[in-house]
């Protein structure tokens, strides 16, 4: 067996997959991948089912050796400089890293959330379908916690197949869509005009729990205090300072506190993928808009195979030296200092 | 439930999941329909449902909307809420041990105080209530109980707590509950149980379910402590009363 060591990361680096599904209804929240086209294209690219458990690279650097045998792993998701024992290696291609050798990331540059996949998967005991980690619950496998330099997973020896890189559709631009709802006739027009025609910024104390909106104050037209209901992934729940929270995999499963709308699916990884700083703006679209858009992005998912390209050496260096120029340096959506400040987010009924 | 039933209100939550609102409050006979429809969509599944979540006064259900669009269920749901829900299973009633007041319930002095009676009265009103498991949600086991008698209704606190213990039972509002996980808590304290309501590497995993009957009974700090450790190592403790 060959192993993938964690010779250095950053904080908000975990195992997600597609996520833990069947037990909200025991308080047991999803978790899973804050970016699913990146996860799903960082697995296609070594072969691995769509939604397999990836590493989830916060916005520092990391870096991962090979011991005892080759390894064949995969780079998606936020753009970084990345180098195999000096040697450029690209985004969104396979890469084989020899034994001894290590795979170097730079910070983000553009995105916040990397995924590396791993040929032939993670090893680990999945709990309700998932090697996702929870570590409030004390989920995940095979650590149930954030990565820490020194953790290593265990791997088949690198297949030898001839690298490969992936061909993606350009990612839609312009507004977060959303659905109104499901609690939007708790917001007056004004409200609501205000939410929608403002610039809205991502605040540094966001995490995997949910993403704080910097902007204007949004008010409830009768107070703050609704009784708890259930949330979805990307519900935007307006707490009493009136700062909107977009929610994230790792939501309360419940919350008490009017949500005025819903990020779309497919606009999900999009914002995760918006570094602090960077102005965004909301747009309501249809249901029917929205689910079509869903489905499409499923077919795209299904179809990522498809896109898979041969690559030779050449193409690749030149690739990752376009890639590791691009985008300047980006402050990330994360603020580790803050990671923990989630009083508004998990609200204590 | 004799008189006619209203339509709930169907709410979008997103392109994968729709709310099946039953009442804006907190409500017994709305609880019942949530629960009696999260049993008939057990009973007779819609496809592309794949998970439900029961709150006091809406049914979350996520679907895959590539299996199902949002017309085409909130049309079958809609349709099962109106059926007469299917017959109940007998509930379950667990009683649950509790060690209520000193350092296990660091506000049961207040309490009395702020209602004007003894820590003695708060307990034995507390025990004396039966409760039912209206949902389960914010942390993992997290048991919101409805039932609790209108003398011990409080406002929450002004200041939540950002850490009260695992196992705590507490009041708030019109409720009561059960926390599985040490974790930030505006209600207040009134003792602590050893029984874990989640806990991994045991079956069950989760030991309540939505529905479930719920009676409290006091134990003292030193039987707490044993049970807590029979707990640790996978006792369930909660005793399970013959239906």
């Amino acid at each position: 067996m060959s192993r993938l060591v964690v010779s250095s990361i950053g904080p908000v680096s975990s195992v997600q997959d597609g996520g833990r599904h069947g037990a909200q209804r025991y308080g047991l929240t999803p978790s899973g991948a804050m970016d699913r086209l990146a996860l799903a294209t960082a697995n296609t690219l070594v072969d691995n089912p769509p939604f397999a458990a990836a590493v989830e690279i916060g916005p520092f650097g990391a870096a991962f050796t090979a011991r005892h045998g080759a390894v064949r792993v995969a780079l998606s998701g936020g753009l970084r400089a990345a180098d195999i024992a000096g040697r450029a290696v690209a985004m969104d291609t396979s890469m084989t890293i020899a034994d001894g050798e290590t795979l170097t990331l730079g910070f983000t540059r553009g995105g916040t959330f990397s995924y590396l996949a791993i040929e032939g998967g993670i090893p680990g005991e999945p709990m309700f379908g998932s090697l996702s980690v929870n570590a409030r619950a004390g989920l995940g496998s095979p650590y149930p916690r954030p990565l820490q330099a020194g953790d290593e997973f265990q791997t088949s020896p690198a297949s030898g197949a001839q690298e490969r890189r992936i061909e993606l559709p350009a990612r839609a631009g312009g507004p977060i869509r959303v659905v109104l709802g499901p609690q939007d006739d708790e917001f007056g027009d004004d409200a609501k005009a205000l939410f929608f025609e403002s610039d809205w910024k991502i605040s540094p104390t966001s995490d995997r729990m949910g993403y704080r909106l910097d902007g204007p104050v949004i008010k409830h037209l009768h107070g703050h205090n609704i009784v708890s209901d259930g949330t979805a992934d990307g519900s935007i729940q307006v707490p009493g300072n009136g700062v909107p929270i977009v929610l994230m995999p790792d939501r309360g499963t419940t919350g008490g506190y009017p949500k005025i709308a819903t990020v779309i699916t497919v606009d999900l990884g999009r914002l995760a993928q918006t570094s602090a700083g960077t102005a965004l703006r909301f747009k309501a679209v249809s249901m029917a808009e929205a689910q079509e858009e869903t489905r499409k992005f499923a077919r795209l998912l299904r179809a990522l195979p498809d896109r898979l390209r041969a690559i030779d050496r050449i193409e690749l260096n030149m690739e990752a030296l376009g890639d590791a120029n691009v985008a300047g340096s980006a402050v990330s959506a994360i603020d580790v200092g803050t990671w923990h400040a989630e009083a508004d987010i998990l609200t204590p009924d | 439930m004799a008189t006619k039933l209203s339509p709930p209100r169907l709410l979008p939550s997103g392109d994968t999941a729709v709310t099946v609102e039953f009442s804006r409050n907190i409500d017994d006979a709305a609880n019942e329909r949530v629960l009696a429809l999260d049993r008939a969509l057990s009973e007779t599944p819609i496809e592309g449902v794949t998970e439900t979540v029961p709150t006091y006064r809406s049914l979350l259900v996520h679907y895959d909307p590539v299996r199902i669009g949002f017309d085409a269920i909130g049309g079958r749901l809609l349709a099962l809420a109106q059926q007469p829900s299917p017959p109940r299973e007998k509930a379950r009633h667990w009683r649950v041990p509790v060690a209520y007041g000193g350092e296990n319930g660091s506000d049961l002095e207040d309490v009395a105080k702020t209602l004007h009676t003894t820590p003695e009265d708060i307990v034995a009103r507390h025990v004396a209530g039966s409760y039912r498991v209206a949902m389960i949600g914010f942390t993992p086991g997290w048991s919101y109980l409805s039932g609790l008698e209108k003398f011990l209704h409080m406002p929450r606190r002004q200041d939540p707590r950002l850490l009260t213990p695992a196992g705590t039972i507490s009041i708030g509002g019109v409720q009561t509950g059960i926390q599985c996980l040490a974790g930030p808590s505006g209600w207040h304290l009134l003792g602590r149980t050893a029984v874990r309501t989640f806990q991994l590497h045991r079956d069950p995993i989760f030991l309540l379910e939505p529905g479930d009957r719920v009676t409290f009974f006091a134990v003292d700090a030193k039987t707490f402590a044993e049970q807590d450790r029979a707990a640790e190592a996978g006792e369930i403790v909660a005793e399970l009363m013959a239906a």
